[in-house]
């Protein structure tokens, strides 16, 4: 299992994003990307999610470019926006059971207990603070597994407490084979992780 | 076909619960067509006589406030990248809103149709081809509108593009539902004007989700 990114180039409204950038990411492994505001972290995760058409360059699953088989790869990786993805007067446990639903799989309790989210499971999403939101969100890894989990500023507005299972949960991921592509200002600590900076030479992989 | 109904039914129980929504269309409905006797006067034979094409452009305008809804407000939390990320065709995954959307914004307004005719004096035999016009015609407007909420669908302000590009396409709708009850109401044969309609609502059925599904695909971007 791995994705590879060659040659990405990115154009946004006549502005070039960046260009030339290429990475590779195998099974258990995470792949942090930094850059400072307006460097297309967000870009870069949404080309990968397929949301954005690359200019150039190509992204390829196991090997094989995902245009080749773009329903296969979908079921492959689960995006996590920096938009919640949740309706206000559903419960969380409600959107969970759609989101879920929609991806075919069905592990709805299971993903409200890894975040613990059970006290506030069927209260709406509306009242929620933008933490327990951001919980909710995250809970849908669980709810809809899949082998890569495409991240974009997960940990922003949680608290130290729930940046720690949520670190524990991404670990118990990769250990268990899957990969994470993960965009965020702070610093996560994790052991073995890889380093996309856009800054730079745009593209270089300095791992 | 499993995600294809959730996502429906999903929309739906947003709609019920927000309730607002229903309210707010219908309302407007209503005051928008009660509107008429008041500015050309009370006499019967000249309410009788506009009295179909008053109500299908009521039902024209009302529709137009509850498009943007389609698919603005999954645009805006994000889980419009997430519907166009499932495995379900994005093709099928418009058809479901715009089906939720004509069950939700449209439907109660042909339910409620039969009273305000009554009030404009139209005959019961119009009465009831104006709801079967609607019944056929009407999923033309869910549907063209999709294709329009779809193009606007990131633009703030997005509305006033949004009427101008869908209205006119609303045209021929409007003609053959109003030559339909005036067909029925004259003891003419309304029935090509249904078939026209019915015809109308199938095309559309065919292309606009394409459509629709090409223009949140850009949208996204």
């Amino acid at each position: 299992m791995s994705l590879t990114a060659i040659n990405l180039r990115c154009i946004r409204q006549d502005r070039l994003i960046f260009t030339d950038l290429g990475f590779s990411l195998k099974a258990g492994e995470i792949l942090w990307v930094q850059g400072r505001n307006g460097a297309g972290k967000s870009s870069l995760l949404r080309m990968i999610a397929g949301l954005l058409k690359p200019v150039s360059g190509e992204i390829q699953w196991k090997g094989a470019s995902v245009k080749e088989d773009p329903d296969g790869y979908q079921d492959q990786f689960r995006y996590i926006g920096h938009q919640e993805a949740l309706k206000p007067v559903l419960s969380a446990r409600e959107n969970l059971q759609f989101w879920a639903d929609f991806s075919g799989s069905h592990n709805v309790s299971a993903a409200l207990k890894e975040f613990d989210l059970e006290k506030i499971a069927d209260s709406p999403v509306g009242i929620m603070s933008a933490g327990q939101k951001k919980r909710t969100n995250l809970a849908r890894l669980i709810s809809s597994p899949a082998p890569l989990w495409i991240l974009d500023e997960p940990i922003s507005s949680l608290d130290t407490h729930y940046i720690e299972l949520f670190k524990k949960q991404l670990e118990k991921h990769v250990a268990a084979g899957g990969m994470a592509l993960l965009a965020t200002h702070q610093d996560l600590n994790l052991p073995s992780v890889h380093k996309l900076d856009l800054d730079g030479p745009r593209g270089r992989n300095n791992e | 076909m499993n995600k294809f109904t959730n996502l429906i039914i999903r929309d739906i129980r947003l709609a019920v619960r927000q309730g607002s929504a229903f309210t707010m269309t219908l309302s407007f409905f209503v005051v928008a067509v009660t509107l008429y006797p008041l500015g050309v006067g009370p006499e019967l034979n000249i309410l009788a006589r506009i009295g179909p094409g008053v109500l299908w452009v009521g039902a024209l305008l009302s529709c137009l406030l509850t498009l943007d809804r389609i698919f603005q407000a999954d645009f805006e939390d994000g889980s419009l990248d997430q519907l166009m990320l499932g495995s379900l065709p994005i093709e099928l995954m418009t058809l479901a809103k715009i089906i939720a959307h004509w069950l939700t914004s449209v439907v109660p307004l042909i339910l409620i149709t039969p009273i305000l005719a009554v009030s404009l004096n139209m005959p019961a035999d119009g009465i009831w081809v104006m709801m079967l016009a609607l019944l056929v015609g009407s999923p033309v407007l869910s549907l063209i509108g999709a294709v329009g909420a779809g193009l606007t669908v990131g633009m703030r302000r997005g509305g006033v593009l949004l009427s101008l590009l869908v209205l006119p396409l609303y045209i021929p709708v409007l003609i053959f539902g109003v030559a339909a009850v005036e067909a029925a109401i004259a003891v003419l044969p309304m029935g090509p004007h249904i078939l026209l309609l019915a015809g109308l609502s199938l095309g559309a059925l065919v292309i606009c989700p394409i459509a629709a599904a090409a223009a949140l695909r850009l949208a996204v971007e």
